[in-house]
């Protein structure tokens, strides 16, 4: 059979985001893939370096649309380890729970994504409305919906307003109450099934050589957390579980993330009854006007929704980073771990397995 | 993997029954929530136009617009300058929110604005009061127009929180002495800030430099309160030596208008500049070694000045930095003139000031100290030897006030000249000060240390003032007066001398008192009236006026000072040049300008320097 070459994307429906793969296929099999970024770059590494070092925390959010959150984390915790600036206890909570909050947003919004993708709109309208009715508790403690610019470098910018906890723990009950239903309707669902299993199978040991993290690697059954491993915020001072699966196909990771969403509420129940009470929430920072931080380096990583981040960051004295570089899980994800599984399967699986590997295209060029 | 029936998603048919999750926008609108950051508000009464929101915004969209209504303060620390947002670049993080000192700037919970021109998207927010058009009421607001310029009231969000502000609002504390330690002695009262606490408190500034335009003498504050904070104490004096001559007297002394206009002093304590000019000077022990200044090449010109007070100081540095040859004459043994007799030993020490005159000395001014003009030298062979001359003789001679039996009262500037550079006066057990001043409370302090020098661990000692004013009004700084009552000072406010009571030798007494019914007269005028009745009698055998000081023109030949032209309030008239009505001779300080403090006469000593210069020129011309 005649070898034809296929752009798919960035103008094409069934591609999310600005990203576009080049195709080699034979019939409807795909032989080879060849992922093509940089549709979406904005400089993000090279702007950090003309704003000081309070200046960034509002920008660098803006690097993932799905989920900010931890984009300020690990900048903020870049920063505090740069300057050697220590959270208070409250303030460790209150962003073990903020990132809890957004991991469970942004696994709704994939959820949308992926069942919109393959057609189950009923899904996705009830991950959509659920995912609002979670900004709205991200409006009432930030202020905003989507770039929330609360974590500042030293801790976060607000107290939860009074009554937020309660509200919170409403919300999540909402949320929470509806698995059954998303699972009869969708995870559980044969079409779903016969949809996902099988498909884009990558391999424990082709995850690890390609530099899978995140659920791509938890779905072949690899224990893999920074959470865990690395703790930080306060994430040592609760007991959670890491949810793995075998498979290594999409509906591995789709089942990876509908497990990882059902313990992050479970982890903010148990954030919330150890948090203390009262105390601050954010250690003073020099002067923004002043602040310089001493020549150094520092390599600072957190679990994002999608896995590793890191952020690797260099100080020459100044009052700017001299130099900053994310690592980013879907820079792995979307380029070499989805060649790989997009090999030998069909053209009309391409976005489903795109979003199964939870690849967010503004990661990956920045 | 488990087979589920094909019928399982059915379930979700329940959900057809359900009340849609759908907002009918904008018939139904949702609760907004009370931290939203949406558009700014400013209220503009609170707002001083500092610029800090301009200078923190990352996406630089803040931009500080002069408005035409409003007119600066600059000693209030008032611009007329205002925040303009351009809401194409704002990225609503609220940064200049945090920042901002007086907290006038507020986010709202509005955020719709849709037009075709997108210049409307730039808005110089004002509050409810002042933009009536704006800011609607629940009855006039539509959602249909809403828009930046079609707003609900009263619709605050994020909102400015001391807790989570991003400067420092506490002042480094000052370590002092203790009011118990210090009235028993003229030890200095300010220990000074060592090089943490200096650096810690200078990283406070925001740099706004509100200070420096009501500074008189526009000191260069920010660059050398960041010279402090990058411990750079020489660079500091460098940079302070371009505008004030005497940092070790004004970093002790200075009335730090500078400090009145800090825009952290708003919501917090204004940043401690007078206390880090002192720290800057006292880092360099030797201006001499350490700063690198010449004098200009010389010119051939000479200038004779009178005084070696702050005025005649800076502008002999000033024209020796020309190149003019610079001789200063001096009454007194050494330079300060008023600054060396006035303020206490405990606030100023003579090494103080002898550090700043030995430095301009240094730098070629001839000081003719023990000089007075009109007895050791003539005034009129001043204007013969000289291409200019200079009087900056500072108020020298007490008021009176006349009171019967007035005349065996101390007066207050010979009480602290004595004190100061003298032998110490005996004072007695019980001593009234009259007056509210600063001179007073100087004199008041001096009064209880000598005492407790004087008659130790006698439990009758008593210092009391009486002054015209009331409460809140005291001319005196707020500082001078909660320093004078931990001293254990007894003030007497809002009574007016009646008559210095005699016994039968004619020694003193005791001070009888009227009660004070109004200072001021309707058109603000010094014009104060009693309530004679109402008496009050101080007991006291020693009573020390300190209500004020004059100048002494007596040097000045009659046919000068006939031409020398005063204002209305009484000063020496000067032009823009600082030239007196009498060709070639030039004025300032105490006897120019109202302020009466020694950076308001570094500031005129600029002007004249300027003008002798010019003057000079012009005159080589000829």
């Amino acid at each position: 059979m005649r070898e034809l070459e296929l752009y798919f994307g960035p103008q094409h429906l069934g591609m999310v985001g600005n990203f576009s793969i080049t195709l080699k296929v034979e019939g409807d099999r795909i032989v080879k893939a060849d992922a093509n970024p940089g549709y979406l770059h904005r400089g993000f590494e090279k702007l950090m370096e003309q704003r000081t070092w309070m200046q960034n925390f509002p920008l660098v959010c803006r690097i993932n649309v799905v989920e900010p959150d931890h984009m300020e984390l690990i900048y903020s915790m870049a920063v505090e380890k740069l300057a050697g600036i220590e959270v208070p206890e409250r303030g460790k909570y209150i962003r073990s729970i903020f990132c809890e909050m957004a991991r469970v947003a942004s696994h709704l919004f994939g959820l949308w994504a992926y069942a919109n993708m393959l057609g189950f709109d009923t899904v996705a309208h009830w991950a959509m409305y659920h995912r609002d009715i979670l900004l709205d508790m991200f409006e009432e403690l930030t202020g905003a919906r989507v770039y929330h610019i609360y974590v500042r470098p030293g801790g976060v910018r607000r107290d939860f307003p009074d009554g937020f906890i309660d509200r919170l723990v409403k919300t999540l009950h909402k949320i929470g109450g509806k698995v059954p239903d998303y699972n009869a309707t969708f995870f559980e669902n044969r079409l779903f099934q016969k949809r996902a299993e099988g498909i884009g199978v990558v391999t424990r040991e082709e995850a690890i050589r390609m530099g899978a993290v995140g659920h791509t690697l938890k779905a072949t059954g690899m224990k893999y957390d920074i959470r865990k491993i690395e703790p930080y915020a306060a994430y040592d001072q609760v007991d959670f579980d890491i949810p793995t699966r075998t498979g290594g196909d999409a509906y591995s990771r789709l089942l990876t993330i509908r497990d990882d969403m059902i313990e992050s509420v479970h982890m903010i129940f148990k954030l919330i009854d150890k948090m203390p009470n009262k105390g601050e929430v954010y250690t003073k920072t020099p002067n923004p006007f002043k602040w310089k931080i001493p020549a150094g380096e520092a390599y600072v990583r957190c679990e994002s929704s999608r896995g590793e981040l890191g952020l690797y960051i260099v100080s020459d004295g100044g009052d700017k980073p001299y130099r900053a570089h994310f690592n980013t899980p879907s820079y792995n994800h979307g380029l070499t771990v989805l060649e790989k599984a997009l090999e030998g399967e069909s053209i009309s699986d391409v976005g489903n397995i795109m979003i199964s590997l939870y690849v967010v295209p503004p990661e990956i060029d920045r | 993997m488990s087979k589920t029936s094909f019928l399982n998603p059915f379930k979700a048919i329940k959900y057809l029954f359900e009340k849609p999750q759908t907002l009918q926008y904008p018939f139904e609108v949702k609760e907004i929530a009370d931290r939203y950051r949406g558009f700014h508000k400013n209220n503009w009464d609170k707002c001083t136009g500092c610029g800090n929101c301009a200078d923190i915004c990352p996406n630089k969209a803040i931009e500080m617009v002069k408005i035409a209504e409003l007119t600066a303060k600059p000693e209030e620390g008032m611009k007329d300058e205002r925040p303009q947002l351009d809401y194409g670049r704002c990225c609503f993080c609220g940064l200049c929110v945090d920042i901002c000192p007086p907290g006038s700037l507020t986010l709202t919970k509005d955020f719709f604005h849709i037009h075709f021109d997108t210049n409307t998207f730039t808005f110089i927010p004002k509050d409810e009061k002042m933009d009536k058009e704006t800011y609607k009421s629940e009855k006039d607001y539509s959602i249909f127009q809403a828009s930046i310029t079609h707003r609900k009231e009263n619709y605050d969000g994020f909102s400015p929180d001391m807790q989570y502000a991003l400067f420092e609002p506490d002042r480094v504390e000052m370590p002092e002495i203790e009011p118990d330690v210090r009235k028993l002695s003229f030890i200095e009262q300010v220990i000074g800030y060592n090089k943490e606490e200096a650096r810690q408190e200078a990283g406070r500034c925001l740099e706004c430099k509100l200070c420096e335009e009501a500074c008189p003498a526009n000191l260069k504050i920010s660059d050398y309160i960041d010279a402090i904070y990058r411990d750079e104490p020489k660079e500091s004096l460098e940079k302070i030596y371009e505008d004030n001559p005497i940092p070790s007297i004004c970093g002790r002394i200075c009335m730090a208008h500078c400090e009145d206009a800090c825009s952290l002093h708003i919501r917090g304590d204004s940043l401690a500049i007078r206390w880090l000019k002192r720290y800057a000077a006292d880092q360099i022990k030797n201006f001499k070694e350490e700063l690198e200044l010449k004098p200009g090449t010389a010119t051939g010109k000479k200038v004779g000045i009178i005084g070696a007070g702050p005025s005649g100081l800076s502008l002999a540095y000033f024209l020796r930095l020309q190149g003019h040859e610079v001789v200063v004459y001096d009454e007194l043994p050494g330079g300060g003139g008023v600054i060396r007799t006035g303020p206490p030993i405990y606030r100023l020490p003579l090494e103080a000031i002898d550090k700043d005159v030995n430095y301009i000395g240094s730098l070629g001014v001839d000081f003719k100290f023990n000089t007075r003009v009109g007895k050791d030298i003539e005034f009129e062979q001043l204007l013969k030897d000289y291409d200019a001359v200079f009087m900056g003789i500072g108020n020298t001679v007490s008021f009176s006030t006349r009171v019967a039996n007035s005349e065996k009262c101390v007066l207050a500037l010979d009480f602290l000249k004595d004190n100061k550079i003298g032998e110490m006066r005996k004072v007695d057990k019980q001593v009234v000060v009259i007056g509210g001043g600063n001179v007073a409370m100087d004199v008041a302090r001096e009064t209880i240390r000598l005492q407790h020098l004087q008659y130790p661990d006698d439990k009758s000692l008593k210092t009391m003032v009486v002054s015209l004013e009331d409460w809140g009004k005291l001319p005196a700084t707020d500082v001078e007066i909660k320093e004078a009552k931990e001293e254990g000072i007894e003030f007497n406010p809002a009574w007016g001398p009646k008559e210095v009571v005699l016994d039968d030798k004619g020694n003193i007494k005791g001070l009888l008192c009227k009660k004070v019914k109004s200072v001021f007269d309707e058109n603000g005028r010094f014009a104060p009236s009693f309530y004679e009745e109402q008496e009050k009698f101080l007991e006291s055998s020693m009573i020390i006026e300190a209500i004020g000081q004059k100048p002494d023109f007596s040097f000045l030949p009659e046919n000068l000072s006939d031409k020398l032209k005063f204002t209305e309030r009484k000063k020496v008239k000067v032009d823009e040049n600082g030239m007196t009505s009498i060709p070639k001779v030039f004025a300032g300080g105490d006897i120019v300008n109202i302020n009466l403090d020694a950076v308001t006469a570094i500031a005129d000593a600029k002007v004249a320097a300027e003008g002798i210069a010019k003057f000079l020129l012009n005159n080589k011309n000829k």
